[in-house]
């Protein structure tokens, strides 16, 4: 059985409350940090676990909190971001509505380690129930003496707050969410200066989403070096993994790094298999804007070694062969299920999420949904797959913020590897109206590698 | 340029006020327009949508330019800048939910409630829309229904009618 | 000296004030290489990164830290390091970024040039004019929104719009508030006012000279006639609100437009007030300096200079040198 470290009192009845959670040992970490850590002991703690940050990117944790800019008598922010919009992943609702307190206790050890006496938790503003548990989980807190002045007598002030979102993508990015907390429209900001140097109201801020927040509990608890021996290399620690879409069981599960793939998908311990008694088409691994990958290297390396939930495993073979685990949204596509379709709704997501303010993004991503929309609908040509690669190429790494990039990949990467199910649709209109693709050979075996080096 | 449907004049209440207070000393001096998200949803979940009278006075309060209430109610999706029905159906139509049949649920909506996307039932009870990923896309489908936006989870054609049955008699 | 930073941009170098941009040090360099900016603007603070036409490559980052930056980057919101070596139109990579970008500007760009009273000063024209494909590959419907007046001297074309924000800016940083901002967002996201409200300042014309495309236009100047058959003249008076120093646009004797006196970047020297620029238009107004000088490869010139005089330090670099023909050839073309 896998340890878990996150979710280990997650079906305790009540523990969404603090009396519950605390009986079962919640606020340990506060206790020790406030009582016995410095602050810099804490980031080094961080440190030391080899936490990356779990939203998406996979930064480490640590080094971020280690670059913030501490000048005097400039108040310092730490905000979490709990705007989790990226389709595919749903953890951060499932942790904040579940366990509250885990994010609270969370915040209050990073707010001390960062020397913040006042932080925001900014959730995506469609998510109002959670925000009222969290409000409440606050109150509690409060009335237990872990949030106010002079926590646990360590002269340590805090004031925690929830900002609602208004529906925005976008704002999961860090620059626009500060924006949006600042009460503008979400327009990234140019970088630099980074968030570390200039943040919320113009003071060195650290943003963090809601899972890393809450990983940094058990590593205060147990110590950075405990957290670094699960998983495997540079992947520590474990992770929380959103599973949707043609399986058996959809859910949050969380994993130690190093799971493999097959196992993920297949054990009846994660997702149980592909619903319906389907076969396996393709995998979303982190979230829709990571590349999608066939059936075959899903499971399999390029160099046929098994796949694992690893930040590097996941990205081996870098575009052409790999994806990434990006935030953990694990969306399964089984047989049945039309690529062509799935890129359509990817791309109209990011088209309708562009916050329009650079050209290539404002542009591209609405060009892309249309030629796509075509594609879909029977009214495509050979060339548009060619334009679609031409434009996705234009839009990536061109854009302010990573969301050109989230638009590009998924429509790059599914006609890498599904071209030819792109073609079938522009040769078959009619039959793409009616029926689909189907598995074809993308869960074939991989050639053997010695063949193409 | 958006076309404006009605210019009543709105006073908010005391009681909207002393929210608004709350949730103004969340933040530094001088930094009060950080609370413009939070003071637009209780605009909202109040009069049902942000007419300019509104948003105009929600500038006021916060002194900060009307325009800048504008701009930031039109970027994000959630708030409605025209009257819609009592309840809104949010169905989410990205990805995962459409991968189990979010297109279908809409195609019910449509037929059941009789009116098009973005349409409000003549009885001012109903609109619907489709909206992008909600973060719950191991319940899809999914719909929410605001101001509280609850939601509704693992969607079946039954569930719905169940669920429009239910509204209709609250 | 000491203090000042070294960077060299397409095998020229320049040294610069510490803080200094990439786009601004280039500039100081002069010429090809500089980057075309349709959003930045130099006398607007916060102007700049959102329209990606001046993207360059950063092929050393510093002296200190000689690695290369992994993407391209907005040359406008880029500080230069002592020792950054950049690459602008000797980059491959970049002027196919520039390419993608200006066919990106002009996907839902209504290309009405022949009615619009921008052409022949359009940074956007001059933009396609340069790195523009000769025919789209976008085959839909281009967005459209209706015309709009912003009271009675000034109209907003959004068609047109790029959305640089720089009008926003100036309304921001130039006239007591703001009341037109951006609305909507991603692709529908437009200039407006809620309601249609008149920007009523004092110095509220100058959005039409900031704006590098045909959005915001002078009415009074509506359709009077296209720019390079008119005969602009340096000139000015004295006006209790601002400068007074403007340029006068003459159709024969009569003056039929006022505008700010614009640089080799189309960036006003400095701003005018309403006054002069809507109600002065009779000669006996100003003290008259003389003709404006124009750069000889506008279309206002009457005459086209078309022949290729590359800096000597150009002509000692090889690679330097064939950009440049390259960059000759694309705007000698027609």
């Amino acid at each position: 059985m896998a340890r878990r470290l996150l979710f280990e009192h997650i079906n305790v009845p009540g523990i969404n409350t603090f009396d519950v959670y605390r009986q079962q040992g919640g606020y340990r970490a506060v206790e020790r940090a406030l009582k016995s850590l410095s602050p810099d002991d804490v980031v080094e703690e961080v440190k030391k676990s080899g936490l990356r940050g779990r939203g998406g990117a996979g930064f480490p944790t640590g080094m971020k909190w280690s670059f913030l800019a501490k000048p005097e008598g400039v108040p310092r922010y730490l905000v979490c971001n709990a705007d989790e919009s990226e389709p595919g992943t749903f953890k951060d609702r499932y942790l904040m509505t579940h366990i509250p307190h885990l994010l609270i206790e969370g915040m209050i050890v990073s707010s001390y380690a960062l020397g913040a006496n006042t932080s925001y938790i900014y959730v995506r503003g469609e998510m109002m129930p959670q925000i009222r548990i969290l409000e409440k989980a606050i109150a509690e807190a409060k009335a237990a003496g872990f949030l106010g002045k002079n926590i646990l007598g360590s002269g340590f002030d805090l004031e925690l707050y929830v900002q609602p979102g208004g529906g925005a993508y976008i704002c999961g990015e860090e620059t626009a969410l500060l924006e949006s907390l600042e009460g503008k429209r979400g327009n990234p900001r140019i970088k630099p200066p980074f968030p570390a140097v200039s943040g919320l109201y113009g003071c060195p801020t650290v943003v963090n989403n809601v899972e890393s927040i809450a990983a940094v509990v058990p590593i205060v608890n147990e110590g950075g070096d405990e957290y670094a021996k699960i998983g495997i290399g540079r992947s520590t620690g474990t992770k929380l993994i959103s599973a949707s879409g043609n399986i058996n069981k959809p859910g949050v599960y969380e994993i130690e790094l190093g799971v493999s793939v097959e196992d993920f998908i297949y054990s009846d311990e994660y997702c149980g298999g592909i619903a319906n008694g389907k076969r396996l088409k393709a995998v979303v691994a982190g979230g829709s804007s990571v590349p999608i990958l066939p059936a075959n290297l899903i499971l399999k390396t390029v160099n046929g070694e098994n796949r694992l939930m690893t930040y590097e495993s996941l990205s081996d073979g870098g575009f052409a062969t790999g994806t990434m685990l990006g935030s953990g949204g694990f969306v399964v596509l089984d047989e049945d299920a039309c690529i062509v379709r799935n890129t359509w709704n990817f791309s109209r997501f990011y088209h309708h999420e562009s916050c329009g303010q650079c050209s290539p993004c404002r542009e591209g991503t609405g060009w892309m949904e249309k030629v796509l929309h075509r594609l879909e609908y029977g009214h495509g040509t050979m060339s548009d797959i060619d334009l679609l690669v031409d434009v996705a190429k234009k839009i990536e790494g061109n854009t302010i913020c990573p969301l050109g990039d989230a638009a590009a990949w998924p429509v790059a990467s599914a006609i890498r590897h599904f071209r030819d199910e792109f073609e079938w649709h522009v040769t078959h209109p009619q039959e793409a109206q009616k029926g689909n693709y189907g598995l074809a050979h993308y869960a074939d075996p991989l050639p053997a590698i010695a063949a193409t080096v | 340029m958006l076309k404006v449907t009605e210019t009543q004049e709105i006073n908010f209440s005391a009681g909207l006020i002393a929210q608004f207070d709350e949730i103004v000393k969340r933040y530094p001096q001088g930094k009060q327009k950080s609370a413009l998200l939070p003071v637009l949803h209780l605009v909202q979940a109040e009069y049902g949508w942000l007419s300019p009278s509104a948003m105009d006075k929600v500038a006021e309060y916060l002194n900060i330019q009307p325009i800048e209430v504008y701009e930031v109610a039109t970027f994000y999706t959630m708030f409605f800048l025209q009257p819609q029905g009592k309840y809104v159906l949010e169905v989410c139509r990205t990805g995962p939910c459409q991968l189990v049949g979010s297109d279908k649920m809409m195609t019910h909506l449509e037929k059941k409630l009789g009116v098009k996307e973005g349409e409000v039932t003549k009885d001012g009870l109903f609109s619907w829309r489709g909206v992008e990923c909600l973060a719950a896309c191991g319940m899809a489908p999914v719909l929410q229904i605001g101001p509280d936006y609850t939601y509704y989870e693992n969607l079946t054609e039954d569930k719905l009618d169940t669920l429009i049955e239910e509204l209709k008699k609250k | 000296m000491s203090d000042k930073v070294k960077v060299t941009i397409d095998g020229i170098s320049v040294e610069v004030e510490p803080g200094t941009t990439i786009l601004n040090a280039a500039r100081q360099i002069g010429g090809e290489i500089v980057p075309p900016a349709m959003c930045y603007y130099s006398k607007l603070q916060g102007s700049g990164g959102k329209c990606r036409t001046c993207l360059v490559k950063v092929s050393k980052g510093s002296e200190k830290d000689p690695r290369p930056m992994p993407k391209l980057v907005a040359s406008c919101r880029t500080t230069v390091m002592d020792g950054m070596e950049v690459e602008n139109i000797t980059s491959p990579e970049v002027v196919e970024a520039r390419k993608g970008v200006v066919e990106m500007l002009l996907i839902n760009h209504p290309l009405d040039c022949p009615v619009c009273d921008q052409a022949g000063e359009c940074s956007l024209q001059d933009l396609g004019f340069e790195h523009g494909a000769a025919q789209t590959r976008y085959e839909f419907d281009r967005r459209t929104f209706e015309r709009i007046d912003i009271g009675d001297k000034i109209q907003l074309h959004m068609n047109r719009c790029i959305l640089c924000y720089r009008c926003t800016y100036v309304a921001d940083q130039i006239t007591d508030n703001r009341v037109h901002g951006v609305l909507g967002r991603g692709d529908h996201a437009e200039i407006s006012t809620y309601i249609e409200q008149a920007i009523d300042n004092d110095f509220s014309g100058n959005v039409i000279d900031v704006c590098p495309v045909g959005a915001l236009t002078d009415k009074t100047f509506r359709f009077k006639n296209r720019v390079w058959f008119t005969k602009p003249v340096d000139a000015h008076r004295d006006c209790p609100t601002c400068s007074g120093k403007v340029t006068l646009w003459y159709k024969g004797e009569e003056v039929i437009r006022v505008t700010a006196r614009k640089d080799e970047y189309n960036e006003v020297e400095e701003f005018i007030c309403n006054t002069c620029r809507f109600d002065k238009k009779n000669t006996s107004d100003w003290v008259i300096e003389g003709p404006r000088a124009i750069a000889n490869t506008s279309v206002i010139s009457s005459n086209h200079y078309e022949t290729l005089k590359p800096l000597p330090v150009i002509q000692q670099n090889p690679a330097l040198m064939a950009a440049n023909k390259e960059e000759f050839e694309r705007t000698k073309k027609s």
